[in-house]
C-alpha cells in the first residue's frame, strides 16, 4: 500500500518540488494550503506523515498539530514541521508541542525524503 | 453696739475663714474647690471695699460715672478668650508666678525690670490697701459708734488688730510652699465664698434701700429728679464727660490684667485653661449684679440725709438709722469680706514678687548658693512672710499718715493708674517681637515719672498742705504745665487726664526705643517665645541660642539646694528622657540650662533663677556677628536641604522618564527583532523555492521537458521576488529613517495618473480588467512624482490582484478639496474585512482572510506607500463604509 504523505504550505512553488519528489518515490501526495484545508483533508484521507509550514493564513502550523495530537483517531500520523522559522527557541516550542520532526527552511530535498523514510520506518 | 462684741464677731468671722482656707487646702483636689465657679467668684475679687462703698459715695456725688470702672472688666471679658488665654498659656509653660516675673521673663530675664515692676505694683498697691484698712476702720466706727481713733495710739485701734489678724492668715495660707506657682486653694477658696457674702449683703441692702425704705426704684427716681442738680448726675455731661468715661474704661480694662490681685487670681491661681469659658460670661454678671442697687443707694441716701458728705458709708448709715442694728452688722460683714479678700489676696502676689524679684536676685543669692535646701526653702518662705507683715504694716502707716483725708473712690483710681504703667510692656510685648528691656524700661519710667506730676504730687499737697497754687498756676507758673491740664487739655478729670498722659508717653517711648535699640538674643528668644507661644515647645529647643561651658553636676548642685535631691533628680531623669539623652551626660546644653531656670522661677523667680544658673555656667556674650552666622548656617541647612530635595524630584522625573523611554525602546526593539524575523522569513520563502527546484533538475537527468520547465520558469519568478523584496526592504528603511528627504516639484496629477495606470495597463489587459480615470482636469500641485507614481502603482497593483479576471473594474478619480487634493482607487474586488481595516498600512501584513493563492507581493506595499504619503504631510486611509470592493483613499496638501 502507498504512504500518503500531506504537504500543507501556501507556497505553490515550494509544494511543486515537494509533490514532484514524493510522487517519484511512490507516495502518495496530498496538497492543502493552509491548516483549515489540511484539517479537512486529514480527517477525510487519515495521512501518514504531515509536511507542515508553521506561518500560514487562518489555521496555522502549531493549530493543525494541536489538533492532530488530539485526535485518537490520528494517533499514528506523524507530523513533520518543515519551516523558515529556524531560531532555537522555535524549534524547542514545535517539538515540544509534539511535533515528530522540524526541519527548516531553505531544504535540501533528498534530506526531507530521508527524514520522512526514517519517520515512517 | 459695744467695740469688743465687734471685735469678737470679726475674730468668729475670721476663724470661720480660716476654717474654709484649712479644708479646701486639705481637699485642695475636690471638685467642690476645683471648678469654674470659684475660679469665677475668685476672680471678684476685683470688688474690694472700693466698690462695696466707694462706688456709691461716688454716684451719690457724681452721678453714674461709677459705672465705668465695671464696664472695662464687661468690655475686657469677650477679648479674654484670646488675651487671657495667651497670659495663661505662656504663665503655665514658663512657671510664672507673678506680674512682674512675666513682664521680667518676656525681657529676657531682666532683673531690673522685674524690681520696677514690682516697685510699680507696690505703689499702686499699697495706698489701696491702706484704702481698704481704712474703710474697715470707719466702718468699724460707723458700727460701734464712737468717734476716730487717735492715729498716735495705734495699740489701742482695732483696725491695726484686724490688720495683723489679715497678715496672719494671708501669711498662714500663702506661703505653705515655696514654689509660689503651687496653688493656694485655701486662699481662692474663702476668697470665692466672700464674694458670695458680699454680694448677698450688697444686693440685700439695695433691696431694703429701694423696696423697704422706698416705694422701688420709680419713686427714688420720682423724688431725687426734682433736685436741682440732677441732670448732671445721670447724664454723661456732653463730650468732657465721654472722654472721661473712655479713659476710665480704658483704665479699668487694663486693671482687669494688670493688678496683682488680679493677675494672682486669673492666672497664677487657674488650673485650667477651660475655666475660662465660664468666668467669659458669668463674671460680668456678676460685676452687673453688683451694680444694680448702687445709684438707688446713693439716691435713697441723699434723700434721707440731705447732703452726701458721708454718702460712701449709706449702706451703713440708712438700715442704722432705721435701728436696723442686725442689717448693718451684715452689711459691715460684706465690706469686710471685700476687704480680707482683697488684703490676702494683694499681700500674697505683692509678697511674691518682693520675694523672687526684689529681695532674692539683689541680695539673697550668694548665701542661697552656700546653704542647704531645708534651709533654703525656709528662708524663702520666711522673706515672703515678713513681706507680707511689711506691706500690711507699711499700708496701715500709710492709712495712719495720709488716707484719712482722701476719698476711696480717688486713692482707688490713682492705683490704677499708676498700675496701669505696666500696659505697654505686657500687652505690647505679648504680641510684638521687637518689644525690648531697655524701652520697656524707660517707658514704664516716664510714664509713671508723668503720673506723678499730675496726680500723685498735686493730689496729695492739695489734700494735706492746702497747697494749690502750683496746681492752679502750673510749674514755675508756666499755663502749660499745670499738672492737672498739662498742654492745655483741660476737660479730663485728673485721673483721666494723668492716664492719658502717661500712657501715651510711655508707650511711645517704649515703641521708640524698641525700633530704635535692639534688644540682645538672650532678651530675643523669649520674645519669640511669648509672642509665638504656641510653637513655644519647637522654639525653646532650636531658637535659644547659646554659646559657653557647663557642667550638668553644677548645674544640678544648684537646683538641689531648691528643690532637694529627689526632686532634682526626678526632675533630670525626666529631662534626659524627655530629649533621649544619656543619664550621664556631662556637659549641659542649652535647653538643660532652659529647663533648669524653669525649675527654679517658681521657688525664686525668673530673675534670680537666670542668675543662679548663670553663676555656674561659663556662658560667653554671643556677638551680633556671631548670631548671624548661626543664623546663616542654619539658613544656608535649608536652602541645601531644598536644593536637594529639588534634585532628587528631578532625578525621579528623570527617572520615570528613562523608564518610559526604556519601555519604548523595549518595544521598538522587540518591533525590530520581528520586523527582522519577517524579513528573513519572507526573504527564505523565495529562496526554499529556488534551492528544492535546483536541487530536483540536477538530480534528475530524465526529468520531463515540461516539468523542467515549470521549475526553471518558477526559479526566475523567485528570484524576481527575492530582488523586489531587497528593494522594497531598502526603500523602506531609507524612508522610515528620515535620510531621504523627498525632493517636491510643481505635477500634474492627472499626467502622474495616467502614467501609473500605463505601467499596469500590460497586466490588467492580461486580465482582462478595465481601469477607469474618471478625471480629465488639469490639477498642479508640488510632489515628488517618482514617489507618488510608486504609491500609485502599488494600489494599482493590488486592486489588480484581488480583483477576479473578467469581471473586475478599478476606479480612479481625484478632486480639488479645502487645501488638499484626494485622489481614490477603488476596485470591485472582495474588498478589505473589517478586522482587517485598520492594520492593511503596517509591514508585512497580510489579510487573515485569503482564500485565494496568496498573491505575489512583498508585505511592504501599502507601509511604503503610507510613508510616502506622510513625508508629504498628507494621510492614506481604507475607506470603511465601502462594501463593494476596496477603496483606498489619499490625500495631498497643497502648500
Amino acid at each position: 500500500m502507498k504512504k500518503k504523505i500531506l504537504i500543507v504550505d501556501d507556497e505553490p512553488n515550494i509544494v511543486m518540488t515537494l509533490e514532484y519528489a514524493f510522487k517519484k518515490q511512490d507516495y502518495e501526495v496530498l496538497i492543502a494550503r493552509d491548516g483549515s484545508e489540511a484539517l479537512m483533508i486529514i480527517e477525510k484521507n487519515k495521512p501518514d506523515v504531515v509536511l507542515l509550514d508553521i506561518m500560514m493564513p487562518k489555521v496555522d502550523g502549531y493549530q493543525t498539530l494541536e489538533y492532530i495530537k488530539n485526535n485518537t483517531m490520528l494517533v499514528n500520523t506523524k507530523v513533520v514541521f518543515l519551516t523558515a522559522k529556524n531560531k532555537a527557541s522555535d524549534i524547542e516550542k514545535g517539538l515540544k508541542l509534539g511535533a515528530d520532526k522540524y526541519l527548516v527552511k531553505p531544504f535540501s530535498v533528498k534530506k526531507i525524503f530521508a527524514e520522512v523514510q526514517e519517520l515512517l520506518g | 453696739m459695744s467695740n469688743y462684741l465687734l471685735f469678737i464677731i470679726i475674730v468668729c468671722y475670721l476663724a470661720i475663714l480660716f476654717l474654709i482656707a484649712f479644708l479646701a487646702e486639705k481637699n485642695a483636689k475636690s471638685k467642690w474647690v476645683n471648678n469654674p465657679y470659684v475660679y469665677t467668684l475668685s476672680l471678684a475679687v476685683y470688688c474690694s471695699a472700693w466698690t462695696y462703698y466707694g462706688s456709691i459715695g461716688n454716684a451719690a456725688n457724681s452721678g453714674i460715672s461709677f459705672l465705668p470702672i465695671y464696664l472695662g472688666p464687661v468690655i475686657a471679658c469677650p477679648l479674654w478668650i484670646i488675651i487671657m488665654r495667651k497670659i495663661l498659656q505662656i504663665s503655665k509653660q514658663h512657671k510664672i508666678s507673678s506680674i512682674a516675673d512675666f513682664i521680667s521673663l518676656r525681657y529676657g530675664n531682666n532683673r531690673f525690670l522685674g524690681a520696677l515692676t514690682t516697685v510699680i505694683c507696690l505703689l499702686g498697691t499699697v495706698p489701696y490697701i491702706s484704702l481698704q484698712l481704712k474703710a474697715i476702720s470707719e466702718t468699724f466706727e460707723i458700727i460701734v459708734g464712737t468717734p476716730a481713733a487717735t492715729p498716735n495710739r495705734f495699740f489701742d485701734d482695732s483696725t491695726f488688730y484686724i490688720a495683723v489678724l489679715l497678715a496672719i492668715f494671708a501669711a498662714f495660707f500663702g506661703t505653705q510652699k515655696s514654689d509660689a506657682t503651687e496653688k493656694h486653694r485655701g486662699i481662692v477658696t474663702t476668697v470665692a465664698f466672700e464674694s458670695i457674702l458680699k454680694l448677698i449683703f450688697f444686693l440685700t441692702i439695695g433691696i431694703y434701700v429701694t423696696y423697704y425704705l422706698f416705694d422701688g426704684t420709680q419713686d427714688i427716681y420720682d423724688k431725687i429728679s426734682v433736685q436741682a442738680d440732677f441732670t448732671s448726675l445721670a447724664t454723661l455731661n456732653g463730650l468732657e464727660g465721654g472722654f472721661n468715661w473712655l479713659f476710665t474704661i480704658l483704665l479699668s480694662f487694663m486693671a482687669i490684667f494688670l493688678l496683682p490681685r488680679q493677675f494672682q487670681m486669673a492666672v497664677v491661681e487657674n488650673n485650667r485653661e477651660k475655666h475660662l469659658k465660664h468666668a467669659i460670661w458669668l463674671f460680668p454678671l456678676y460685676l452687673l449684679l453688683f451694680n444694680i442697687f448702687v445709684i438707688f443707694v446713693a439716691w435713697g441716701g441723699t434723700l434721707t440725709f440731705g447732703d452726701t458728705t458721708k454718702s460712701e458709708y449709706f449702706t451703713l448709715l440708712l438700715p442704722l438709722q432705721n435701728n436696723d442694728t442686725f442689717l448693718a452688722l451684715l452689711v459691715f460683714l460684706g465690706g469686710f469680706s471685700a476687704v480680707i479678700s482683697m488684703v490676702v489676696v494683694s499681700t500674697l502676689a505683692l509678697s511674691t514678687m518682693v520675694s523672687n524679684n526684689l529681695i532674692i536676685p539683689y541680695g539673697y543669692l550668694e548665701k542661697f548658693i552656700q546653704s542647704h535646701p531645708e534651709k533654703n526653702s525656709s528662708y524663702i518662705k520666711n522673706i515672703r512672710r515678713i513681706s507680707i507683715f511689711l506691706i500690711i504694716i507699711a499700708a496701715y502707716i500709710f492709712y495712719v499718715n495720709f488716707s484719712i483725708e482722701l476719698s476711696l473712690y480717688s486713692i482707688g483710681l490713682i492705683s490704677f493708674v499708676i498700675i496701669s504703667q505696666l500696659a505697654p510692656s505686657f500687652f505690647i510685648g505679648m504680641f510684638w517681637n521687637r518689644g525690648s528691656a531697655r524701652a520697656s524700661t524707660i517707658g514704664m519710667i516716664t510714664g509713671f515719672l508723668i503720673t506723678t506730676y499730675t496726680l500723685i504730687l498735686p493730689f496729695t499737697l492739695d489734700s494735706f498742705a492746702g497747697f494749690r497754687d502750683w496746681v492752679d498756676k502750673g510749674f514755675f507758673n508756666i499755663n502749660m504745665l499745670r499738672p492737672y491740664a498739662l498742654f492745655g487739655i483741660d476737660f479730663l478729670s485728673p485721673p483721666a487726664h494723668a492716664f492719658f498722659w502717661s500712657l501715651i508717653c510711655n508707650t511711645l517711648c517704649y515703641l521708640f526705643f524698641s525700633i530704635i535699640v535692639k534688644g540682645n538674643y538672650r532678651e530675643r528668644n523669649y520674645a519669640e517665645m511669648f509672642v509665638d507661644n504656641k510653637n513655644y515647645f519647637s522654639l525653646q529647643d532650636n531658637v535659644l541660642v547659646w554659646k559657653g561651658e557647663a557642667y550638668v553636676a553644677d548645674i544640678k548642685n544648684v537646683l538641689i539646694r531648691f528643690l532637694g535631691e529627689e526632686r532634682t533628680q526626678r526632675a533630670l531623669n525626666l529631662f534626659f528622657l524627655k530629649y533621649k539623652l544619656p543619664q550621664n551626660t556631662q556637659l549641659a546644653d542649652a535647653r538643660l540650662i532652659n529647663f533648669s531656670e524653669k525649675l527654679l522661677t517658681g521657688s525664686i523667680g525668673s530673675a534670680s533663677s537666670k542668675i543662679l544658673i548663670d553663676s555656674v555656667i561659663k556662658e560667653e556674650e554671643i556677638t551680633l556677628p556671631e548670631v548671624l552666622k548661626i543664623l546663616e548656617e542654619s539658613k544656608e541647612a535649608i536652602s541645601k536641604n531644598k536644593i536637594l530635595s529639588e534634585k532628587s524630584e528631578e532625578l525621579t522625573s528623570l527617572t520615570s522618564q528613562l523608564k518610559k523611554a526604556n519601555e519604548e525602546l523595549i518595544l521598538k526593539d522587540r518591533q525590530k527583532d520581528e520586523f527582522l524575523d519577517t524579513v528573513a522569513h519572507e526573504l527564505k520563502t523565495p529562496l526554499t523555492g529556488i534551492r528544492a527546484a535546483t536541487e530536483l533538475l540536477q538530480d534528475e537527468s530524465e526529468m520531463p521537458a515540461e516539468v523542467k520547465d515549470v521549475f526553471l520558469n518558477n526559479i526566475i519568478q523567485d528570484t524576481d521576488r527575492l530582488s523586489r523584496l531587497i528593494n522594497n526592504i531598502l526603500d523602506f528603511e531609507k524612508l522610515s529613517t528620515d535620510r531621504q528627504r523627498v525632493v517636491m516639484s510643481k505635477n500634474n496629477i492627472k499626467i502622474t495618473i495616467d502614467k501609473a495606470i500605463q505601467s499596469i495597463q500590460h497586466i490588467a489587459s492580461k486580465k482582462n480588467i478595465a481601469i477607469r480615470l474618471k478625471n480629465q482636469q488639469t490639477i498642479v500641485l508640488l510632489y515628488n512624482e517618482d514617489r507618488i507614481l510608486q504609491v500609485l502603482t502599488n494600489l494599482l497593483s493590488n486592486a489588480l490582484k484581488y480583483c477576479d479576471s473578467e469581471t473586475g473594474i478599478i476606479a480612479i478619480d481625484y478632486k480639488r478639496l479645502a487645501g488638499y487634493l484626494r485622489v481614490r482607487v477603488k476596485d470591485n474586488g472582495k474588498g478589505i474585512p473589517d478586522e482587517d481595516i485598520d492594520y492593511i498600512f503596517n509591514k508585512f501584513y497580510q489579510s487573515q482572510d485569503q482564500n485565494i493563492i496568496k498573491p505575489q507581493g512583498s508585505g511592504l506595499g501599502l507601509a511604503i506607500s503610507k510613508q510616502i504619503i506622510e513625508k508629504h504631510n498628507g494621510s492614506i486611509w481604507a475607506e470603511k463604509t465601502y462594501k463593494t470592493g476596496a477603496c483606498i483613499v489619499f490625500k495631498l496638501p497643497f502648500n
